[in-house]
């Protein structure tokens, strides 16, 4: 009787969220499935016909995919840079920091709060081809006397790296900060150098922090295009630049349909594999 | 000699994390140098030309800034609302009940974080189309779409802080003759809430930040990131740095203030 | 007998409890249970016994699946937590974090809208000796002063009934011999009847007026410390109140009448007499038992000072000095090693050695018998 009632409580309690998800999330999903399928003659003024049309996959993948392979390479290395960056940082703050923990925590998330648009814009005169960089890294002859940051793939990755970093180092810092530091002087008293301590002892226990923290960002750089289109030039295309044109200017509904449900698609089964095999499937 | 290599060590790392920090604070002190630029009449809007104090003294010189600014923030605090609401019901639900398809809610509210926010927004743009909405997308649009990816995010951060809650607390309640109610009111709430308190600010940030969800569900209507969007084609206002720079110097306040509040209230009951 | 009632008709009476859970475990079994208003009543088992989940029953943290817990004449078996008068002291002491030691305690008593809960508050963070913490929060406490806070704030609601679910675990032994001492004396200053649930024999025997053994859902004995320790009933509750040698017998006859009668037993050829009043087994064979203090040792030869029940042929294989006193092994002639604590007196001046011959004896009215059909080491816990 009080189990019911109990279960009845459950069910009303996540009812909103349910509801909001399901028509705003789910079928949504939906929808664009069926757009991905649309006759791709149609337009958004003469309305779309259903025709089963799976030859939009076969245009979105052949026509980009060249696309969506630079988008997945562009989000894994700024996955990969903000990993070692973030690593650091999160490592200084659960261990380093003392009782400047809190301080530092702070000053992580605060920048965040000025708009990432503005930010990333600030990278753009950073970046300049006048700027103090540019110039720097032409006296020491790693960029030619013609050589130039804005609009080239270094420019891109450093923007994602940089925009995502927070996504990071936050699911880190709440693994790392878990772990008794006493394991370590443990490590250390069964003969264990600063390295084998590292790798055998923190790492594996920050994993959790890890796989999250690869996730968040990694999802979102690949589907950015706010950095492509600021900091790179046409050559520095990523998928999402080439969904919202589609969707935006172009209006072909139907090719943008099917390339976003494939980007969800490769998504979802990367997550998939990757969580497994991280064995860390309680994160989901 | 391996007292100075662990000197170095332990101090090397933190070195590294604040050259880290610097790194993420680089764009900010960009921002806050160009929020007094004068960049009239200026060819390159992405170098310093001249000290003025005008964009601080006009901030919503340029037209459609300031409006877009209301429009983030009332969105902002309106998907707050309804997502902190949504969220906590959910967690609770998820934390304290035990019922069929729970694991399929989880997975549910876990895919918005794993999907793209430009399959989102394109799926949501797809729906309303569908719905015969493409020509009235605006406000309320936007507000649905920021409600929906909030909640994930809501029903994480609020189902941790009930997670790490001491189940025996609530029993002790009852213990000391508080009702359900009570307890509820007296010893559960007070311990979640700041976790609600951090989910709503996260909602808030996320919200007011979107702007590739955002941007497909618009129409007509213009938020602050669209704003800036749009500027950046033609030349960003230098005033855009100055709302960049008050809104880290306030969330800045907000979280010294929240810090130094909380430790004067510990300090007032110890010393009551 | 300890005392049976006290006949002010305010005593906890559990009947035919019982405890199911969904997946068909029962924690509790058919418990049956008096407890005398302003008793300290102590429930003592191994984890897993069902004293626990006993307890929370009584504070209607869980509930029954059959059976009535009644105090006096009130039925509170399906009664909220919030409506029992009864108070619960747990295990961590579940003190709230975000309220202070003084609004810890004073919870209870506003949750009722007692007038002057105030003072009362005042009164009791005194008798606990806590005044001075009154304006901290919990987690400036040490372990000690925060179980006196739970206990504070469980008994100035002055319940019918105070439980305590092992409150005394996350002490250190120094502290938590202490506490005992300090519960007790509060126990008697407020009059109030304790339940007590632990796993720590010397706990429960320090402090309670009545024990009652707990294993795997029964109870297997109940009475005084005294009672329990000199008569046990089962070989689990000689092995886990204490320690027992228990040495294979065979009933050979019974002599005398009333309180003189007395069995006769043959322990691999030597006969044994045994009170009794404290034979626990119908059959022919049982487990003799002997607590391990009450066994006498002496080197073959010489005359052991209170003979009774005596057997020669051991040798000793082990001796551990303790200071206070030798705990020795002895290999019998068939096989079996008991133990046999010594008091060093300084009488002996010095150790009996390893590898030497000696007798062992016991004087008869110690000895107890037991049932040879129940498991000769149940009840036996890993010194912790």
């Amino acid at each position: 009787m009080i189990a019911t009632a109990r279960k009845r409580t459950g069910y009303l309690l996540i009812l909103p969220a349910a509801v909001w998800l399901a028509i705003f999330f789910v079928v949504p999903f939906y929808s664009l499935l069926a757009t991905s399928l649309y006759d791709p003659e149609g337009s958004v003024l003469t309305g779309y016909d259903m025709t089963w049309h799976f030859a939009n996959f076969w245009t979105a993948l052949s026509e980009y995919g060249g696309v969506m392979l630079r988008s997945f390479w562009y989000g894994a290395l700024a996955t990969l840079f903000c990993l070692v960056l973030g690593y650091l940082l999160s490592y200084a703050i659960a261990f380093k920091a003392g009782r400047w923990k809190t301080v530092m925590l702070v000053l992580v998330v605060a920048p965040f709060f000025t708009s990432f648009l503005i930010r990333t814009l600030s990278w753009k005169l950073i970046l300049a081809d006048n700027g103090w960089v540019v110039n720097t890294l032409q006296a020491i002859h790693i960029l030619g006397p013609e050589g130039r940051l804005l609009a080239t793939p270094v420019a891109v990755i450093a923007g994602l790296t940089y925009n995502f970093l927070p996504f990071m180092i936050l699911p880190l810092y709440t693994s790392l900060e878990k772990i008794d530091p006493k394991l370590n002087e443990a490590a250390a008293d069964l003969y264990s150098n600063p390295f084998t301590r590292f790798w055998k002892v923190t790492w594996p226990l920050s994993l959790p922090g890890v796989v999250g923290g690869t996730l968040l960002t990694f999802i979102p750089a690949t589907g950015d295009y706010i950095n492509a289109s600021l900091l790179g030039s046409p050559n520095e295309r990523m998928v999402g630049n080439v969904i919202q044109s589609l969707f935006t200017t172009q209006g072909d509904y139907a090719v943008a349909g099917a390339l976003s449900v494939s980007l969800m698609v490769i998504i979802i089964t990367m997550v998939l594999v990757y969580v497994r095999r991280a064995g860390t499937e309680e994160l989901l | 000699m391996t007292r100075i290599g662990r000197w170095i060590g332990s101090h090397l790392v933190l070195a590294g994390g604040i050259l880290v920090l610097l790194y993420m604070y680089i764009p900010n002190m960009i921002v806050a140098v160009m929020s007094f630029n004068d960049s009239s009449g200026a060819r390159n809007l992405y170098a310093f030309q001249k000290f003025t104090w005008n964009n601080w003294l006009h901030p919503c010189a340029p037209e459609g800034m300031c409006s877009s600014l209301v429009t983030s923030i009332e969105i902002g605090l309106l998907a707050t609302f309804f997502a902190t609401l949504i969220g906590t019901f959910a967690a609770f639900g998820l934390v304290r009940h035990k019922f069929a398809g729970r694991s399929l809610m989880n997975l549910v509210l876990f895919l918005p974080m794993a999907t793209p926010e430009i399959v989102m927004g394109s799926s949501l743009l797809a729906l309303f189309v569908a719905a015969g909405l493409g020509g009235h997308l605006g406000f309320v649009t936007i507000l649905i779409a920021h409600i929906m990816f909030c909640i994930s995010f809501v029903v994480i951060t609020v189902k941790s802080r009930l997670a790490g809650l001491d189940g025996t607390l609530e029993q002790a309640a009852m213990d000391l003759y508080a009702t359900e109610w009570q307890t509820f009111w007296k010893v559960t709430f007070p311990l979640v809430f700041p976790g609600i308190l951090s989910a709503a600010l996260l909602a808030f940030s996320l919200s007011f930040d979107d702007f590739i969800i955002t941007n497909l569900n618009s129409g007509q209507t213009v938020t602050f990131p669209m704003f800036v969007w749009g500027a950046a084609q033609r030349g960003v206002p230098m005033q855009v740095n100055v709302i960049g720079t008050v809104m880290f110097l306030v969330a800045l306040a907000a979280v010294i203030l929240g810090e130094v509040g909380a430790r004067r209230r510990r300090k007032a009951i110890a010393a009551r | 007998m300890s005392q049976v009632s006290s006949g002010t008709g305010r005593d906890l009476r559990l009947s035919g409890l019982q405890k199911t859970y969904p997946n068909g475990f029962t924690a509790v079994h058919d418990l049956d249970l008096v407890v005398p208003q302003g008793s300290f009543f102590a429930l003592l088992g191994p984890s897993g016994c069902g004293k626990t989940t006993t307890l929370r029953m009584v504070a209607g943290l869980e509930t029954p699946t059959a059976g009535s817990i009644t105090i006096g004449d009130a039925d509170i078996t399906h009664a909220k937590p919030y409506k029992r008068p009864v108070n619960t002291v747990f295990q961590n002491y579940a003190l709230f974090p975000h309220l202070s030691i003084a609004e810890n305690v004073e919870f209870g008593l506003k949750r009722r809208k007692v007038a002057d809960s105030r003072a009362q508050v005042k009164a009791i963070l005194e008798l606990t000796e806590l005044a001075e913490q009154a304006a901290k929060l919990p987690t400036q406490l040490s372990g000690g002063q925060q179980q006196r806070v739970a206990l504070a704030r469980a008994i100035v609601n002055r319940p019918e009934v105070l439980l305590l679910d092992e409150p005394l675990g996350a002490l250190d032994l120094k502290l938590r011999r202490a506490m005992q001492v300090e519960l007790k004396r509060i126990q008697e200053e407020v009059g109030i009847t304790f339940v007590h649930v632990t796993h720590d024999q010397e706990e429960a025997m320090s402090m309670a007026d009545t024990v009652a053994v707990m294993n795997q859902g029964v109870i297997e004995q109940m009475g005084s410390p005294y009672d329990l320790y000199t008569n046990p009933h089962t070989t689990f509750v000689a092995n886990f109140l204490g320690r027992s040698n228990l040495i294979k017998g065979t009933v050979v006859g019974r002599e005398g009448a009333g309180d003189d009668a007395v069995v006769k037993v043959d322990m691999h050829g030597t006969i044994a007499t045994i009170k009794a009043s404290k034979v626990h087994t119908d059959s022919k064979d049982g487990w003799l038992g002997i607590r391990p203090e009450k066994v006498l040792i002496q080197p073959a030869g010489t005359a052991i000072d209170a003979p009774g029940s005596s057997i020669s042929g051991g040798v000793v294989t082990d001796a551990s000095y303790l200071g206070v006193s030798t705990d020795y092994t002895v290999r019998m002639p068939w096989g079996q090693e008991i133990i046999c604590f010594e008091q060093n007196t300084g009488r002996r001046g010095g150790l009996i050695p390893v590898g030497t011959q000696v007798d062992v004896s016991w004087r008869p009215e110690f000895a107890f018998l037991l049932d040879a059909s129940q498991d000769a080491d149940a009840g036996i816990v890993e010194e912790d």
